[in-house]
């Protein structure tokens, strides 16, 4: 754990180097004054989180986190984490966040009523088929005949529909565990999940499923994007896009990809 | 053969001796009535011969034939018994032609139309022709006890218990039931009553038979028994009963 | 005191009209000034801009709607599934609590269990045990649908609480009336069938009429299995515009249904109060 936060510390002293000195960007704009309070899911999953404990810094998005923070001039010590739902995260209100990343992908709609940061990810979808149909080839006609699942609050629904439009009603559920539920219970061939995730639940969850294919990004109307949410209207915004914007240009962000997401190479594309 | 007969019939309700060695005899055709004040142990005993209550000792004989043996199937037995009860207990959700068939219908496996011409006769004999497709709460008390009569015989029984089936009837409405009662007994029925009609059990009885405390106190018949009680709790209940 | 005589009305009818009327004023005025203080105070709340804009935006309200619609016709459908299947469980679990006969006595201990553990589990929970647990046992299509084994769950709870209300309407019927079967000569089989469930039902059908409106408002928690029912369905909106609205949408659909289903229920309870007094 120690060595986790010395990781994390070593980051956000780096990046100090690069901060503003007092009356910096963020200055007042936060809900605690000198500390930033970041919300993620509970619980919140691998690769994106390791362990649930985003307070080590490890897995992508603790690890997105404490970078943004540290290049908005916050210490680690200075970064609360709490956790939120995705209702909690959307309620009208004031909210008990200052950002808040799950893998929430940016849409026009959602954006109507909360503020995204710049995207921090872009995520492929991908498809996890169980273990008997692993060997289903990816025309999107053999597709079509399989039974469908995919978690009903995220971006998969739509893609599921327009891109590959299953010829029977797919079945949607509440969140990852119950989707894979359902997998392992044969109640679903295939289901949508954005890359990593899908490589993760591959690997680990679902005994013999696999990883069957992946979405170019340019195929879905939307690509999937993955934003820090904020409270619409959040001053803070500007600051957060800066650091985003400025640890994707120095590179810092696809370094902590590479450390965190697996290779994604391998996976086949779907034409 | 007397037709019906206990021998020491004994009933209890937990500590409570509520039948206390009863002995009766019941000839073919005759009328006996049950007397004494609430809690004698009257209602209780018509329960007994009709086994909806085991007794704890001695025997009912119907015919001859030990009914009350435990482990007894009671059914066959019921049909030869009909009973008639205080609050009627027609089945409210049934029109009264309905109440009469049920019985026979499950139990003799006729049809309905099978049924129509003895129960119509039935329903004529007493009265109640144009009654026959009333539901119950739309008859009068007698009307319904009358009805609950015809539901009883329609299972043509060879003994009928009538459990002071006058006793919920307002006062104008006793003297329609009694009737039907007379008319039974002239057709030769079998009878036992629990009652509180004191002019009726004189009138119409063969035999009176008064119970205190679950036991038979004195019996004989009606003249005598009215007339000249020889015991003295008779005269004590008779006296109260007959002021 | 004559004067007033002349609609022909008696004294008292007078009285009582007066008062009717005053009362009539008094309810109108109150509930006029109550929904005046909620139309006008909650928009001067701070935040009810933004309240307005994620649970009552009606742009959002029309495109959702008529997919939410259709999502119901779902819930109507396993509602339809289920009913008579609670109904006729329910009611063999009631018989079998109530059997007298020894050699059947394990069948209500049996009985007993089963409504003490479903009543006492929450029905999310049967529904994911019973939904991904027994299909997880290798049953082959079409035999692991979640359709089926969530009906079933629904379906075993609820035969649970219906099958109690049935028993109670069973120990209403005055044991006179069982007698009266008996001394007939009536099987206690007969007994049941022909004379204590016709009055003990029609007793409890309000009581079960407020069971299946329960029933068609849980039918949404199959959704955590995954049909895309009406709850499901305004999830999705809801995630993806991060709006609440096409749940305010669900419930107007939800009300639509129950609100007269209740009133009737009510109806029949009031019906049967006069009736017995």
């Amino acid at each position: 754990m120690s060595k986790h936060l010395l990781a994390a510390t070593a980051i956000a002293a780096l990046s100090a180097t690069t901060a503003f000195a007092d009356g910096h960007c963020a200055d007042g704009k936060t809900l605690t004054d000198g500390a930033l309070t970041i919300a993620t899911g509970n619980p919140a999953y691998f690769p994106w989180v390791l362990d649930n404990a985003p307070e080590s810094g490890e897995g992508f998005e603790a690890a997105v986190a404490y970078a943004v923070a540290a290049e908005m001039g916050f210490a680690a010590e200075n970064v609360t984490w709490v956790r939120s739902s995705f209702d909690q995260a959307i309620q009208p209100g004031p909210k008990d966040f200052d950002l808040n990343l799950q893998q929430f992908s940016i849409t026009e709609d959602r954006e109507k009523m909360v503020d995204f940061s710049a995207p921090y990810y872009a995520a492929p979808m991908a498809i996890l088929a169980a273990g008997s149909v692993a060997d289903t080839d990816t025309s999107i006609a053999a597709l079509q005949g399989l039974v469908w699942g995919a978690m009903g609050g995220t971006t998969a629904v739509p893609v599921l529909m327009e891109t590959i439009a299953p010829s029977s009603q797919p079945l949607l559920y509440g969140d990852n565990a119950d989707v894979t539920a359902a997998m392992q219970a044969g109640q679903i061939d295939a289901a949508l999940f954005d890359l990593p995730t899908a490589l993760y639940l591959s690997a680990v969850v679902v005994e013999g499923s696999k990883v069957i294919g992946q979405f170019p990004a340019d195929r879905t109307e939307n690509p999937d994007r993955f934003g820090m949410l904020m409270e619409e209207g959040n001053p803070l915004k500007a600051c957060v896009d800066a650091a985003i914007d400025s640890l994707t240009e120095t590179g810092k962000l696809a370094e902590i990809e590479a450390q965190w997401l697996q290779q994604t190479t391998g996976v086949p594309l779907i034409k | 053969m007397p037709k019906l007969a206990l021998h020491g019939v004994e009933k209890r309700f937990g500590e409570n001796v509520v039948c206390d060695g009863i002995d009766l005899t019941i000839e073919e055709g005759q009328m006996v009535c049950l007397i004494g004040a609430s809690g004698a142990g009257k209602s209780t005993l018509l329960r007994c011969i009709n086994l909806l209550e085991p007794i704890e000792d001695g025997e009912i004989l119907l015919d001859g034939k030990d009914i009350s043996l435990p482990g007894l199937d009671p059914q066959p037995v019921r049909r030869r018994i009909g009973m008639v009860f205080q609050s009627f207990n027609l089945f409210p959700h049934m029109t009264a032609v309905e109440n009469v068939m049920l019985a026979p219908r499950r139990l003799y496996r006729k049809s309905r139309s099978a049924l129509l011409p003895e129960v119509t006769e039935l329903f004529e004999r007493f009265g109640l022709k144009e009654r026959m497709g009333h539901y119950p709460d739309q008859l009068s008390g007698g009307q319904q006890q009358r009805v609950a009569i015809v539901r009883a015989l329609a299972m043509k029984p060879e003994v009928m218990l009538f459990d002071e089936i006058t006793s919920a009837l307002d006062p104008q409405l006793v003297g329609e039931v009694l009737d039907v009662l007379r008319l039974l007994k002239d057709s030769g029925m079998t009878m036992v009553l629990a009652t509180h009609e004191m002019a009726f059990a004189r009138e119409a009885a063969d035999k009176v038979c008064f119970l205190k405390d679950g036991k038979v106190i004195e019996e004989g018949a009606p003249e005598a028994l009215f007339d000249a009680p020889q015991h003295p709790d008779t005269q004590a209940f008779l006296a109260r009963a007959l002021k | 005191m004559t004067h007033d005589k002349a609609a022909g009305k008696t004294r008292r009818q007078i009285h009582e009209d007066r008062l009717r009327r005053r009362a009539l004023r008094v309810a109108a005025s109150s509930t006029a000034a109550v929904f005046l203080a909620i139309f006008l105070l909650v928009p001067m709340a701070p935040g009810w801009d933004r309240v307005k804009a994620s649970f009552f935006n009606w742009e959002v309200f029309v495109k959702t709607f008529p997919k939410l619609l259709d999502a119901f016709k779902l819930d109507i459908a396993i509602f339809l599934w289920c009913a008579p299947a609670i109904t006729v469980l329910g009611l063999l679990i009631a018989l079998a609590r109530d059997t007298r006969n020894p050699a059947l006595f394990p069948l209500r201990i049996l009985g007993a269990a089963y409504t003490d553990i479903f009543r006492g589990v929450p029905v999310v929970l049967t529904v994911y045990l019973i939904g991904f647990g027994v299909p997880g046992l290798g049953l082959p299509r079409p035999w692991n649908s979640p359709y089926i084994w969530g009906s079933l769950a629904l379906i075993l709870t609820y035969a649970a609480y219906v099958a109690e209300i049935f028993r109670s309407g069973i120990e209403s019927v005055h044991k006179s009336q069982r007698a009266a079967a008996a001394s007939l000569g009536l099987s206690d089989g007969d007994s049941m069938r022909f004379v204590i469930l016709p009055q003990a039902i029609r007793r409890v059908i309000p009581a079960q009429m407020n069971m299946l409106i329960a029933l068609q408002k849980d039918v949404a928690l199959l959704s955590f299995i995954g049909p895309v029912e009406i709850f499901r369905q305004a999830g999705v909106f809801k995630s993806l515009m991060a709006n609440f609205t096409p749940y305010v949408g669900a419930a107007v659909i939800f009300l639509a249904v129950t609100i007269p289903a209740t009133r009737y229920a009510d109806y029949l309870i009031a019906k049967q109060n006069r009736e017995r007094s």
